[in-house]
């Protein structure tokens, strides 16, 4: 008797979430486990892909310096990316959240702008305002004296993180402001009635209150920027690749899939570690202030 | 002489006037209170005073120096806030410590204030919890603390107990009150509490609309309010329209088939206002019927319709029989007990 209605309890959740589970087996984890076998199949030039188990794929991608240059530049880009939208967003959220209701919304939209411009155009904009010698900033840059030779950028890695940066900024710059609502409005004040001076308040008192939206946005920010694919291959194209152009490479048009399956399963290992490791590392960190 | 000086301070927001005209001397060590119902520019009053406004109009001097042309940081205030606003990402001794950092006191010291201040408070042993794991009182005590450590010249508390509930709160008045004693620091108090009001300050401020409507002791605010806002807003109190009968010789006050001598200089209509505890039943007086009687244990509340509108009596629960329901009863009260105010007819 009651182990039939204990019986029923512990079957209930699963049955429940059955639809929802079915979906997501479905469409997330066969095409991945589908993905992850391919990588150990064979393949060859003439005879194609062979459903063998081989480790052949995996040696060449240890082995072969090139794709570790790949890898370390993918991270390098990802991680200058997350660098850069750190160190203007988090000032630029805290900005737009002392800005009045009005300018708030305005700017907001500003700031989510990236987001609604196609790829190829934001992209391409930003080729035209570097441009080489007659760019909108590398004249400035240039004539200000900052720098003697333009910078290049189109097929760059300069090129690369700035477009990037620009289009993950709203990821950080929400993700700060997030963390800047749950700030207590008078918390400021008390600082300053304490004898703190501005740039005090600003070290001690706000940013260890919003670091863990800035981190947290900056996994946000360092994931799609190394997953990323239009951008680094608007403005890599086939001479500066990423693992994602890369992988993109093999399937469409080396048609080596196997290999290509192998790079995007490295690629996608490599970020689970990363954020999974790193959030655990935040959330201890920070015990205290995500209560 | 007085310590603290507001002289003529005025605050608008564009074209709105949030406080006008407010002058006001804290004499050294004293309690006052600003009171008013929200929206009065008792908060803004306070802000001026902490340095976190400017004021429009007016002077504000802490010992006979200008208040507004020192920076907030440097003023030495110290505030506590309605929200507490601890720092969630310190401990309760970092966020005590934090005001004596900033007044770079030596390392050995700081512990030893932070150590008395949080035991003064009732918090020892609470040194290195953080905020968010503290109670909603505890996090009062903290920010008390934090405020008074480093010995300000004045105490400035928004609102600072109406997060608790009722029971922590009294306990927290008696505190504050003994710990203000204690130390002798001049304290501000913002609430629209008039309970609170009247049990912490040495004088209260009652505020509206921007404007000062009396200063004066508790008692003097209670027993003889200046205004009908006054009379309204601290405790209950009867309105009862009476006109001068110029007939008998002398003038009497008249309301209703109640009358007294009218009182020197009060020509037209007029307001006499009684606090419902000092009314009795009488043989003669204001004609009134009973509505209902609750009982409150240590008194008898009696709402009755009078011949001058109704009319609120409480009795001291003296094991006396008191009227039922639908009784009818004579309505009075010594001369000395009322406050009679010119009525204006529109």
């Amino acid at each position: 008797m009651s182990t039939a209605a204990d019986d029923r309890s512990v079957r209930a959740p699963w049955v429940l979430t059955a639809p929802a589970l079915m979906l997501f087996v479905g469409v997330l984890l066969i095409p991945l486990a589908m993905t992850v076998m391919l990588s150990f199949h064979d393949w060859g030039q003439y005879k194609g892909i062979e459903p063998v188990f081989i480790l052949k794929n995996w040696r060449e991608i240890a082995t072969d310096p090139y794709y570790a240059e790949m890898f370390w530049r993918t991270f390098r880009i990802a991680i200058l990316t997350t660098l850069l939208t750190a160190v203007l967003g988090a000032p630029e959220a805290y900005i737009l959240n002392r800005m009045s209701g009005r300018w708030k919304s305005i700017f907001l939209l500003v700031i989510l702008g990236p987001l609604l411009i196609s790829v190829v155009a934001r992209t391409l904009g930003w080729a035209l305002l570097f441009g080489g010698n007659n760019g909108l900033v590398n004249k400035l840059l240039m004539s200000a004296g900052l720098i003697r030779f333009p910078i290049p950028f189109m097929f760059t890695e300069t090129g690369m993180v700035i477009a990037l940066a620009h289009v993950m900024m709203p990821f950080m710059v929400l993700s700060v402001w997030a963390a800047l609502q749950r700030l207590d409005p008078q918390i400021e004040n008390a600082a300053l009635s304490l004898g703190a001076g501005p740039i005090t308040i600003i070290r001690r008192i706000i940013m260890p209150q919003i670091m863990p939206g800035v981190l947290s946005g900056a996994i946000i920010v360092f994931s799609l920027s190394a997953s990323a694919f239009a951008t680094p291959a608007i403005i890599g194209g086939r001479r500066l690749k990423v693992a994602a152009t890369l992988a993109y490479d093999e399937f469409l048009n080396t048609l080596n899939w196997p290999l290509g399956a192998a790079v995007a399963t490295l690629l996608l290992v490599a970020l689970v570690l990363i954020v999974v490791g790193s959030n655990a590392l935040i959330e201890r960190r920070y015990a205290e202030v995500f209560r | 002489m007085a310590y603290l000086e507001l002289d003529r301070v005025a605050k608008q927001f564009g074209a709105q006037t949030v406080v006008d005209d407010f002058s006001l001397s804290v004499g050294k060590g004293e309690f006052i209170s600003f009171l008013g119902p929200s929206g009065c520019g008792k908060t803004t009053t306070l802000q001026m005073i902490a340095g976190f406004l400017d004021p429009t109009r007016g002077a504000i001097r802490l010992e006979d120096k200008d208040l507004t042309a020192i920076h907030p940081a440097k003023r030495g205030l110290g505030i506590v806030f309605q929200s507490y606003a601890l720092f969630p990402h310190m401990t309760a001794a970092e966020n005590v410590a934090f005001g004596l950092e900033m007044r770079n006191v030596p390392r050995a010291e700081t512990a030893e204030r932070v150590r008395a201040a949080l035991a003064m408070v009732g918090l020892a042993g609470y040194e290195d919890r953080h905020p968010r794991r503290m109670s909603g009182g505890q996090q009062q005590r903290v920010a008390l603390a934090r405020a008074l450590v480093i010995k300000p010249s004045v105490l400035l508390l928004d609102e600072p107990l109406s997060n608790l509930d009722a029971k922590l709160r009294e306990e927290m008045q008696i505190e504050l009150r003994q710990i203000q004693r204690t130390i002798g620091t001049t304290t501000i108090l913002v609430t629209h509490d008039q309970n609170e009001a009247m049990s912490l300050s040495d004088r209260i401020v009652v505020m509206s609309q921007g404007h000062i409507e009396q200063i004066g002791t508790p008692q003097e605010t209670y027993e003889r309010p200046a205004s009908a806002f006054v009379s309204q807003f601290l405790g209950k109190t009867n309105d009862f329209a009476a006109t001068i009968d110029r007939t008998a010789t002398p003038a009497r006050l008249v309301a209703g088939s109640w009358s007294a001598p009218a009182p020197a200089g009060l020509n037209g209509p007029a307001t006499v206002s009684i606090r419902p505890e000092r009314i009795g039943f009488g043989d003669a007086g204001l004609s009134a019927k009973i509505v209902t009687r609750i009982f409150q244990g240590n008194h008898w509340l009696f709402q009755c319709e009078s011949e001058c509108g109704p009319a609120i009596v409480i009795r001291q629960n003296d094991g006396q029989e008191q009227p039922i329901e639908g009784d009818t009863v004579r309505l009075a009260w010594r001369p000395e007990d009322m406050s009679v105010r010119a009525r204006v007819v529109a």
